[in-house]
């Protein structure tokens, strides 16, 4: 394993307890397993609050199985399976870039650059100097009419560019994130000027 | 002809309105839903059937047969479950539904799952759509609270639950059995079929899995009726759809239309044309990264449905068009689709797990052209050997958009190789 | 019954059966690296291509799909050739070409399938895959590089073995088999995982680089190291045994062998008795066999027989036994003794003392009430079968004794006596109960007839079905009893001096300080082990694999071993060395050949005529064995083996269980930290 150190202890803490205990309700009795994914975002946040870093030690997935009765090597093969769980520190932010097709299609790779240029970081999953930001290459992410999408931790940021890219980083630099959604102001997935359809709605007409 | 505002189902497709309870009782959602349901189960799947609905998640299965296959008694609780994982590359309109109309989803839910017997609805929506989630999430405790979910569900006597689940990034738990794995808490791996989920499908019981566009628009559908439904589009491809136009066009935007619109003017009127106007386009992906690639010339006028799309070699598949003008570097945007399927194969079986790798790295070196010229009869050949041999579709996801640009542009892929012979050559000679 | 036609071949197959097993049926072979019998069925290496009719023009994986009624499947048409190749192909493009330094070389799946359908060059031009080796203990080696996905070793660890260690973690060409932590795998079954493996992926650390498989000469065996007589070939290259390996029989061991029986085998070359040995002036000393036999008859003239006893070891074979209780008749004594733990047995009625229900039959019941064993540490193979039982019908299982994990879910009804009711209880409404009492329980005094109690109210005891069941863990015990090697004094009145002359036959597993000071011991047995060190004399004898010899497991079924290789130096086969004493006496013994001491042996019992078959049986006598089980004291049971890996004198001369104790039970944490 890579060159980091695995924390030697992890327990829930209340709120994540709490939160595991809702899930775990969802689901029919007997299934908790089902609650695996949920139970390690929960793991994920709490090492966010806990260290700054949203990641998934090994003692949090040993905490999933025994709470959820799986055994442990179950847990890893799920956490390693999902690519949304970090199975390494990350930085403060992590900006996930799209490159799939239809953001490279739309200017992914200037995106890219710009995240390099403002963060100084050189390959995929690295984390900047100043452990604010990890950049990770993600797959389509899903939002590809409002291509290019740099995703900051859940957030979308879209229509993006190379000015915007450094707008929002630097922004973000100063723990202060721009509102998320489309970078130039148009409405959700509307075509850029305003929707051309549905323009009667029931509950204006 | 344009598809009537009147006639959309999605009426707030791009959240302009209040996307809760109180915005979508005004756009219609939940009126007197009781009444759906006492129509009974087999009237609401004879209603689905008739509408000629076919499955919005990239198949096209009829949706009213699918939820046929339900065992009519069971003994075992049966599952309804909704794939929100939409993860095709060019397709974001589950999105839209979630985040802008969820309470046709939601709505959706309490009547397909009626229909098919079922006593819950597991949504399984992918990880990255976080804020999506938060907003259906709120739509669905809005409508326990307001009793249009949970026991006795709008007044009806039925009980019906409605569980969001999260998932955390595979693109591969989009296919329905290896959605039932990861929602059971294992790997997202696909199941062998058969059986098949209607038979032993969540937690081992019976189950239907439907995208969230299917599902969400059966309730317009048992409201309008099936003869509204069936007189747009086109025969055996009714219906709106939600399209979503990415790329090289102006005004990439999502929209809803008729099915069977001719590309060029669904492109052209929703999506500003083009960029560089229609004679700079190169090749269009009608359906999703999965379905073939088609040149300019098939574009010029095929329709926008599913049997159109397949006499010409491709699909309609999400009805995802991506549009890539002149100035793209065509074997680049399929390589790069290569690189997502090696990355989202589950690894489970050999001809997916070994091959999308093989292709994706023959690929890379098709893009620089650093190829014998026999190597793109190699490569279709490893497309060959994984479509048809895989557990899933995955595999043959993997292989069409190659199979597509051997197919259609060939001749630019040989001239790649040959520029870059010639390249060498000079450097050789240089030397 | 649907019945189907194959390649033009009909054939009928039971319901629920896949294309592949009618196909098998129907003697047609279908190749493939991830199906096997008894494991789950996975489908994802694609090999079992085959065309059915009537299905959409593409191959289908003949593993996973259901035979069905009318069903037309071909099996080497263009389409299954070219689909089957084109698998083969894919496997091969990241599979190293190491095959000359592979050890799976000459019986590895690939490399035969690979002769039918590879090709003869490669089209994949780009850089294989490399995968980091993993660390799986001392047992199983790994070149992960070679794996091919198969998933055979994760569903046997997680199905048979029942301890879910391995996994396969990552995703698409990443995705890597292990454990991800690195640790060793916990399971008394994981070297199964080696025969398993299709590929070179899984090998055996122990023999890695040692030899060929066409350089072995294979000799069909019995293992001893635990009482169920798991059948066994032990393959050898001149004097050496180079490895173990589970021999199929679906009525004892399927196809699986404990860790220990297979790998104790570097114990065979290590503290071995290689020549005779005589006390002199209170240290052993080397002698010849004159020498040593000359020391035992001077002993012996002098000593009456009432004065002499002999205690049987637990890896025995019969015929040396039988010998020595002839000969001890013939010297004048029946202080004979098989039960060196004092085992609370009598040999007065035999399903009193075997596993009747049958380790086959353990997959019938529907309740399983354990007293006082822990058959996954007394009998790894055995315990898979209860696994089985609990996993593929349901049954379930109570376990009085300590508490410790099965492999299976339990219901913990107690650790002694006391809790004897609620066990009686457990077994409620059973239709098909079993009653399994262990060494643990049969220490004590009354246990066995407490225990055959609770059988007879728990409706286990009828003529159809016979329920009750002693699990051994000594492979000399059953045979022994059938012989009458118990009559006289017991073991533990011939220590402390109740004898005078002391003849222990490969008996260690007893305090031998307590054997008297002035009692004369001769030990003869293959190990230097705490018998060997305490004797007057030492008659050096043979290993199991040394020997052809009988042995009755812990079933009652009579099996038979062959000799692989020839016992080291002087030592011989033991019934041998009995017959050379015997006449050195002046006794000598009526039988001068192999076959003369079987057909003594069918005197003695003719339950060693029938080698191999034991049919199954129910009880129509449901009389108790002697003792009060009023009268059952109130104690705990403890557990009788400690370490797997080292209960005997073989394995515990061997350092390759040395090193797996150690692997596994790591020294305890220092105090300072």
């Amino acid at each position: 394993m890579a060159d980091f150190e695995q924390p030697a202890h992890f327990a829930f803490d209340a709120d994540s307890a709490a939160e595991i205990d809702r899930v775990v309700a969802k689901y029919p009795p007997g299934r908790q397993a089902s609650a695996v994914i949920p139970a390690l975002y929960v793991v994920q946040r709490q090492m966010k609050r806990q260290t700054g870093s949203a990641w998934v030690p090994l003692k949090g997935m040993d905490a999933v199985g025994e709470r959820l009765g799986m055994p442990p090597i179950r847990v890893y093969e799920v956490a390693t399976f999902y690519f949304m769980f970090n199975m390494a520190p990350i930085g403060k932010y992590h900006l996930q870039l799209c490159t799939t097709t239809p953001c490279w299609l739309r200017g992914s790779d200037d995106i890219v650059a710009a995240c390099r240029e403002a963060t100084g970081i050189k390959g995929w999953k690295e984390t900047s100097a100043d452990g604010l930001f990890t950049m990770t290459e993600v797959e389509c992410v899903g939002a590809c009419v409002n291509a290019p999408i740099l995703q900051v931790d859940d957030d979308f940021y879209e229509d993006m560019d190379r000015e915007k890219t450094l707008l929002v980083i630097a922004a973000l630099r100063e723990g202060k994130p721009p509102a998320v959604g489309s970078m130039i102001g148009r409405q959700r997935s509307a075509p850029e000027g305003g929707p051309t359809t549905l323009l009667f709605a029931p509950e204006n007409g | 002809m344009m598809l009537a505002d009147q006639d959309r189902i999605f009426t707030n497709l791009y959240g302009v309105h209040d996307p809760l309870l109180a915005g979508a009782r005004m756009r219609g959602d939940w009126d007197n839903t009781k009444a759906i349901l006492e129509r009974g189960r087999d009237a609401l799947v004879d209603e689905v059937k008739a509408s000629g609905l076919r499955g919005r998640g990239g198949a096209g299965f009829p949706t009213g047969l699918k939820w046929s296959f339900m065992p009519k008694t069971s003994d075992r609780p049966c599952y309804l479950v909704v794939n929100a994982d939409e993860s095709e590359p060019g397709t974001c309109k589950d999105r839209d539904i979630i985040r802008h109309d969820p309470h046709k989803l939601v709505e959706g839910c309490l009547v397909a799952g009626f229909a098919m017997g079922a006593c819950a609805a597991y949504i399984y929506i992918r990880g990255e759509f976080y804020n999506e989630h938060l907003v259906l999430q709120a739509a669905i405790d809005e409508a326990y609270e307001a009793g249009l979910i949970g026991k006795n569900a709008c007044g009806s006597g039925y009980d019906f639950d409605v569980i969001l689940h999260r998932g955390a990034g595979a693109y591969i738990c989009g296919e329905e059995t290896a959605l039932i794995e990861s929602l059971e808490g294992k790997k997202g791996m696909p199941r062998l079929k058969p059986p098949f989920p209607a038979g032993v499908g969540l937690y081992g019981c019976p189950s239907t899995v439907n995208n969230v566009e299917s599902i969400a628009v059966a309730p317009t559908i048992l409201r309008r009726g099936a003869a509204w439904f069936s007189a747009l589009g086109r025969q055996n491809n009714t219906g709106p759809k939600v399209f979503c136009i990415s790329g090289h066009v102006n005004k990439p935007c999502n929209v809803e239309e008729e099915l069977g619109i001719p590309m060029r003017e669904l492109i052209d009127k929703y999506a500003g044309g083009v960029r560089g106007g229609w004679d700079n386009l190169l090749a269009v992906i009608p359906g999703g990264a999965s379905v073939p690639v088609i040149p300019k010339s098939v574009c010029d006028d095929v329709l926008m449905d599913f049997d159109s799309l397949r006499n010409v070699r491709s699909g309609l598949g999400t009805a995802a068009v991506i549009v890539m003008d002149k100035s793209t570097d065509l074997i680049k945007a399929i390589a790069r689709l290569s690189k997502f399927y090696m990355h989202e194969s589950c690894g489970q079986c050999t001809p997916c797990r070994e091959g999308t790798g093989w292709m994706y790295r023959v690929m890379t070196r098709m893009v620089e052209g650093r190829a014998e010229l026999a190597e793109i009869d190699t490569l279709e050949q490893v497309t060959r050997q994984i479509e048809g041999h895989t557990i899933c579709a995955l595999g043959d996801a993997a292989a069409w958009p190659i199979q597509g640009l051997i197919r259609h542009f060939r001749p630019l892929m040989e001239e790649r190789i040959a520029s870059y012979k010639a390249r060498s050559t000079v450097r050789l000679a240089a030397e | 019954m649907p019945k189907l036609t194959i390649d033009g071949i009909e054939v009928e197959v039971p319901p629920g059966s896949t294309v592949l097993q009618a196909a098998e049926a129907a003697g047609i072979e279908i190749p493939r690296f991830c199906y096997h019998d008894r494991l789950s069925i996975a489908g994802n290496c694609r090999m079992c291509l085959v065309e059915i009719e009537k299905t959409p023009p593409k191959p289908i994986s003949s593993c996973t799909y259901p035979a069905a009624e009318g069903m037309i499947v071909h099996t080497d048409t263009p389409m299954v050739r070219n689909g089957r190749r084109g698998v083969m192909e894919f496997l091969l493009i990241n599979h190293p070409l190491d095959c000359p330094i592979c050890d799976q070389g000459g019986e590895c799946d690939l490399q035969d399938q690979a002769m039918g359908y590879g090709m003869d060059h490669s089209r994949y031009a780009e850089n294989k895959r490399a995968v980091k080796d993993k660390e799986l203990g001392p047992l199983v080696k790994t070149v992960m590089t070679r794996c091919i996905h198969c998933t055979r070793c994760i569903r046997f660890i997680s199905e048979v073995a029942g301890v879910p260690d391995l996994g396969a973690t990552s995703r698409g060409e990443h995705m890597e088999v292990g454990t991800y932590v690195e640790k060793a795998l916990s399971s008394e079954l994981s070297a199964n995982i080696i025969d398993l493996c299709p590929v070179g992926a899984l090998t055996s650390k122990p023999y890695a680089f040692t030899a060929r498989s066409w350089e072995l000469t294979k000799t069909d065996s019995v293992d001893v190291l635990d009482a169920v007589g798991a059948n066994i070939r032990v393959d050898t290259r001149g004097p050496e045994v180079l490895r173990i390996l589970p021999r199929l029989n679906e009525d004892v061991n399927e196809e699986w062998l404990g860790d220990k029986s297979r790998f104790s085998i570097d114990g065979l070359k290590r503290r071995r008795l290689d020549k005779p040995w005589v006390r002199k002036d209170g240290k052993l000393q080397a002698a010849t066999w004159q020498q040593a036999f000359d020391a035992i008859a001077t002993k012996l003239h002098d000593t009456k027989g009432d004065r002499i006893g002999a205690i049987a070891g637990d890896l025995c074979d019969a015929e040396s036994m039988l010998a020595l209780k002839d000969l001890m008749a013939a010297l004048g004594s029946f202080n004979l003794d098989c039960r060196q733990d004092g085992a609370k047995l009598t040999n007065a009625r035999r399903d009193h003392y075997t596993f009747n229900t049958q380790i086959a039959g353990i997959e019938d019941a529907d309740a399983i009430l354990i007293i006082g064993s822990n058959p996954r540490r007394e009998a790894p193979v055995l315990n898979a079968r209860i696994r089985k039982a609990w996993a593929n019908s349901g049954a379930k299982i109570g376990v009085i004794g300590a508490e410790t994990d099965l492999t299976y879910p339990v219901t913990h009804l107690g650790t002694g006596t006391t809790a004897l009711g609620a066990g009686e209880t457990f077994l409620n409404g059973a239709k098909k109960p079993m009653v399994i009492v262990g060494q643990g329980a049969l220490k004590h005094e009354n246990l066995l007839a407490a225990a055959w109690g609770i059988a007879s109210r728990a409706g286990a005891l009828t003529p159809e079905w016979h329920g009750f069941n002693v699990l051994h863990t000594a492979a000399a015990r059953v045979g022994a009893l059938d012989l009458g090697f118990l009559s006289g004094k017991t073991a533990g009145e011939m220590l402390n001096g109740g004898v005078d002359v002391l003849y222990l036959l490969g008996a260690d597993e007893f305090n031998i300080a307590k054997t008297g000071p002035a009692t004369f011991v001769i030990y003869q047995g293959h190990h230097g082990d705490s018998g060997a060190a305490r004797a007057d004399v030492i008659l050096p004898g043979a290993a199991y694999t040394e020997k052809s010899g009988t042995y009755v497991n812990t079933e009652g079924r009579v099996q038979r071993g062959f000799m692989a290789t020839h016992p080291p130096g002087e030592a011989r086969e033991d019934w041998k060395i009995i017959r050379a004493l015997s006449a050195h006496t002046g006794h000598a013994l009526p039988y001068d050949t192999i076959a003369a001491v079987r057909a003594r042996l069918e005197q003695v019992n003719p339950v060693f005529a029938n080698v191999g078959f034991l049919p199954r049986f129910g009880c129509s006598d449901t009389t108790a064995p002697a003792g009060d089980p009023a009268a059952v004291a109130n104690v705990n049971f403890t557990p009788v083996i400690v370490h797997y890996h080292q209960t005997d004198t073989i394995s515990r001369a061997s350092p390759t269980m040395a090193a797996c104790v150690a692997a596994l039970e790591p020294a305890p944490a220092m105090a300072a930290e």
